[in-house]
């Protein structure tokens, strides 16, 4: 079927006011919608449970980092954003655990396979989504800062005291 | 004025606009410098040139949309031609063969201008360790605010224009 040319246009549309008044209407009816904005530095957002922000990790009850640097995270990682470098632990139970851990939050793209794969439970995505930082090195999170932000987590293997 | 016409000036009443009263002066005047008026006055009205390369760009159109109504913050006026605008939001990967035309953009803003790296694609390349990808905007343009993310929020990008702010207040060009 060929496309025909648009019909006439009718007086009404020809002179445009109808048009405009409609519009305007329209527009006079939005005013008494209910408000939608979110007033965001105020205001903040409620994060559902399931929120994948950016992953931390957690240490246990007894303050001890659960990671055991098996680099299974650093490996899983889409981006390549996770570093290990690992020590090993002569005078306990678990014989390794990570010297160096360090997340670059730009390489990160909290998609969650390193939570999803880590044995330990030790990786968690966390509810932190509004990041903001001047340079490069600023969000490059180390081990100690990941840690800090990730908290404790209650542990019931207790891997430290068993073999 | 004679002095005995200034005499009856400074005794006269104080609530009297005629008298002469330095209280009266502190209400009504304002003084700043110079440099932290032109600051001021050019972080409450950023207008941002949306260089939307991939889908964090449906993150900044949400930024602009009523939920979250950037407009509280003057930066509303998104505008199209580089020209009329002095903030750069990358928002994307940027490839090798976008790289150019993202770099001449940025030439034609007028100064002065800021740039925002929007995500992870465009601070630094993201999961796109790629022959055809950029690794980072600011390997073409200098970068001044971060947002990690994929994408991030448009919260998170709202917290990068305040702190753009603060950046601008801050300094002098």
């Amino acid at each position: 079927m060929l496309v025909q040319r648009p019909r006439a246009l009718t007086l009404g549309e020809r002179i445009y006011l109808p048009g405009i008044l409609k519009g305007m209407w329209l527009t006079l009816r939005h005013m008494f919608r209910p408000k939608v904005t979110l007033r965001y530095p105020e205001e903040k957002w409620q994060v559902p449970e399931y929120y994948r922000g950016i992953p931390v990790l957690v240490s246990d009850q007894d303050g001890r980092t659960k990671c055991v640097a098996c680099f299974l995270c650093q490996w899983v990682c889409p981006p390549r954003a996770i570093t290990i470098k690992a020590q090993e632990l002569p005078s306990s139970n678990v014989e390794k655990g990570p010297r160096e851990f360090e997340i670059n939050m730009l390489r990160c793209i909290m998609c969650g396979y390193c939570e999803e794969v880590c044995p330990e439970e030790a990786i968690f995505m966390s509810k932190e989504y509004e990041l903001t930082g001047r340079s490069r090195q600023e969000l490059i999170f180390d081990k100690e800062k990941l840690l800090r932000l990730g908290g404790t987590r209650f542990d019931t293997i207790k891997k430290w005291v068993h073999k | 004025m004679s002095d005995k016409a200034l005499l009856t000036l400074a005794s006269a009443d104080p609530y009297d606009r005629g008298a002469f009263d330095t209280d009266a002066l502190k209400d009504s005047l304002f003084t700043t410098r110079i440099d932290e008026l032109v600051s001021w006055s050019r972080k409450n009205s950023l207008w941002p040139m949306p260089m939307g390369l991939a889908c964090c760009a449906i993150e900044l159109m949400a930024m602009v949309g009523p939920r979250f109504d950037v407009a509280r913050f003057g930066a509303e006026a998104l505008r199209f031609s580089p020209r009329q605008a002095d903030l750069m939001i990358v928002a994307g990967t940027v490839s090798k063969k976008m790289a150019p035309a993202v770099k001449k953009v940025y030439d034609q803003m007028p100064e002065p201008k800021w740039v925002i790296a929007m995500g992870a694609c465009a601070s630094s390349g993201g999961m796109f360790h790629s022959y055809s990808t950029v690794q980072g905007v600011d390997e073409i343009i200098p970068v001044d605010i971060y947002i990690p993310g994929c994408p991030p929020r448009p919260e998170a990008l709202i917290a990068g224009i305040l702190e753009i702010q603060k950046k601008i207040a801050t300094e002098t060009k």
